[in-house]
């Protein structure tokens, strides 16, 4: 993106002018972190994590590069493997343990980030490109972290990887081929395990790829912000650097503290301990629960616990949690309001703070509880709210609710004053 | 007055903050967060880097035990410690001979037979089995090899040429074959590592 007053990039030495001319890389890096991005001026800290989640990736991919030259893709061996990665490795429990809460890490930021474009309508116009972008990595993201789940071979992993290719095996006649096929096996074994490294290792460059198209589309019209106003003049905006990147910068100091203090303290407190048990395909776990980041969409596949018409319960919950991803999708169809920010609709943000995020949050405390009541019931109340939320809430509230009065500009948003007399 | 609307000239000694011989206060900052950037990234990088270091399963002192009591002067056997060959040599007096006759300063590496094994038992010159030029397993240990022109190892790979005492005389090895740490349990076995 360029606004007319973004700054134009000068090589500094004649190296850099040379390189210029030839491969403008130093160019590129200045037009997006650099001063030739000027970004709005009034962003507050929910926009520091997709930065973080960037972080994060990059994090996960060198962690994981590493654990890849020390682990054995092969049933036989994968547990003792990574017990092998933990006790004999140098620094190799501490790799280990930086990539498995490095991938809850990543999770919070990106549903941060997410909630974030949510809330401040930035999946709108002219920026759906950018949401649906969004989307397609969280799902890549969804299976890179379920794939590596699988991994270590242990009780959870089995059983996970078991469950979830038995959710395919609810498609309706070729649902079993389509498990054995994904499987390449009539259950979880060598087979799936060296296809789930091979897939484990190379969806983070895909997901690092969508990435660059995602922040390539955010370019073009360049950041949405608080208020949702368009930026409407260089007194809306500050260059990237030193600003954003500083901030950016302190941010990350502080997520790293926040991150290493559960590595070096507390790694295992969201792990589960029945992955310390080998794999055993005769014997299942009292309790199944997948990593905490997927419960929300767990509990809503466990919500349906009844057959409807001719589709099968476990059917309906297969199709209600893949839909629950995807009706984001369209989401900025479905959200008609001419106005961005949340913060300027009284009643969205009734729905989002009432209602969308304590849904969530139950779905969530349903996801991790076993599968009795009062946990049923509330996962199928709180799934019939979320889709209700997307499908009916949204698009109705874009129709009848009266929008409080936007400011005129960013920077009148944050002095409070006329622009006229901002001076 | 200016405000954070209006344009502010660029100016490099940022206002009117002193300047004491052209150092700004922010190039300490600067300094400051560089080098412990720095810092944090060493230490960052350093598990990350030490990884590549062999484990400790690795390392660990697998050590074996070795009856040697078959072995006749003038024979040698294989045998392997840490995944590496182990050349065991009973030397005969003749060979012993040899390699006490030769004299150090035309050596690349001086070395006597003495330094190389252990004291009243000279005829065992216990080696890895790995030419210190490329790594290759050089051949005189089993019974019919060619042992070289000086009647101890000869590598055909790259040419390097050891003499009874295991040491380089000829061709591109650097260093006389490494002599692993072992003792004698018995006069029969011995233990190596």
């Amino acid at each position: 993106m360029s606004f007319p007053w973004a700054q134009q990039y000068k090589p500094a030495t004649e190296f850099g002018q040379w390189m210029d001319d030839r491969l403008p890389i130093g160019r590129m890096i200045y037009n997006s972190l650099g001063a030739g991005y000027p970004t709005p001026r009034n962003l507050n800290y929910m926009w520091n994590f997709g930065s973080l989640a960037g972080v994060f990736l990059v994090v996960q991919i060198v962690t994981g590069i590493i654990l890849a030259m020390h682990y054995a893709a092969n049933a036989a061996i994968a547990f003792d493997s990574v017990e092998h990665i933990m006790r004999d490795v140098n620094s190799g429990w501490m790799i280990r343990y930086a990539h498995a809460n490095g991938a809850s890490f990543f999770f919070i930021a990106i549903y941060l980030h997410i909630g974030r474009g949510l809330y401040y309508g930035s999946y709108k116009a002219p920026r759906e490109m950018i949401w649906l972008l969004g989307v397609v990595i969280y799902l890549l993201a969804m299976a890179t972290a379920f794939m590596g789940y699988v991994l270590p071979w242990g009780q959870m992993s089995f059983w996970g990887a078991k469950v979830i290719t038995g959710l395919f095996e609810a498609i309706p006649l070729v649902g079993k081929p389509i498990q054995e096929l994904l499987l390449g096996g009539f259950a979880p074994d060598n087979a799936a395990l060296n296809r789930f490294f091979s897939l484990h290792y190379l969806l983070p460059f895909v997901i690092a790829g969508v990435i660059i198209m995602h922040i390539w589309a955010l370019h073009i019209p360049g950041s949405n912000n608080p208020t949702g106003v368009n930026v409407k003049g260089p007194q809306d905006t500050v260059p990237f650097h030193p600003f954003y990147t500083a901030k950016d910068g302190w941010f990350l100091g502080l997520a790293l503290m926040f991150f290493t203090a559960m590595m070096f303290f507390m790694p295992n407190a969201l792990g589960h301990a029945d992955n310390y048990i080998p794999a055993n395909p005769l014997s299942t776990p009292a309790h199944i629960v997948p990593e905490w980041y997927f419960w929300p969409w767990y509990a809503i596949l466990r919500a349906f616990t009844f057959d409807f018409l001719f589709v099968p319960a476990k059917l309906l919950g297969v199709l209600a949690m893949f839909s629950a991803i995807l009706v984001w999708f369209f989401l900025p169809w479905l959200d008609k309001s001419p106005v961005r920010s949340g913060d300027y609709r009284p009643r969205f943000k009734k729905f989002f703070w009432f209602g969308l995020i304590p849904c969530i949050v139950v779905l969530g405390i349903c996801g991790g509880a076993p599968a009795e009541e009062p946990y049923v019931m509330l996962s199928q109340l709180a799934s019939a709210y979320y889709f209700a939320h997307f499908l009916i809430i949204l698009p109705l509230l874009s129709r009848i609710e009266k929008p409080e009065p936007l400011p005129n500009s960013i920077t009148e948003a944050v002095t409070g004053k006329p622009l006229e007399q901002a001076s | 007055m200016a405000s954070v609307d209006t344009a502010v000239e660029p100016n490099d000694s940022a206002g009117s903050e002193p300047e004491i011989g052209g150092v700004r206060r922010r190039d300490f900052i600067n300094v400051a967060a560089v080098s412990f950037g720095s810092v944090g990234v060493v230490a960052t990088v350093f598990p990350l880097v030490n990884q590549m270091n062999p484990s400790a399963d690795v390392l660990a002192l697998s050590s074996i035990e070795v009856d040697i009591s078959a072995i006749e002067p003038g024979q040698a056997i294989k045998s392997s410690w840490r995944k590496q060959p182990i050349f065991i040599r009973n030397l005969t007096e003749a060979e012993i001979e040899a390699a006490n006759a030769v004299d150090l300063s035309g050596l690349r590496d001086p070395e006597t037979l003495a330094d190389r094994t252990q004291e009243g038992k000279e005829n065992w010159l216990i080696t890895l089995g790995v030419c210190t030029h490329l790594g290759c397993v050089p051949l005189g240990a089993a019974q019919g090899e060619v042992k070289g022109e000086y009647d101890g190892y000869f590598c055909p790979c790259h040419g390097s040429h050891y003499d009874t005492a295991g040491r380089t005389r000829k061709g591109p090895a650097p260093t006389n074959l490494e002599v692993p740490e072992y003792s004698f349990l018995s006069d029969t076995v011995v233990k190596i590592g």
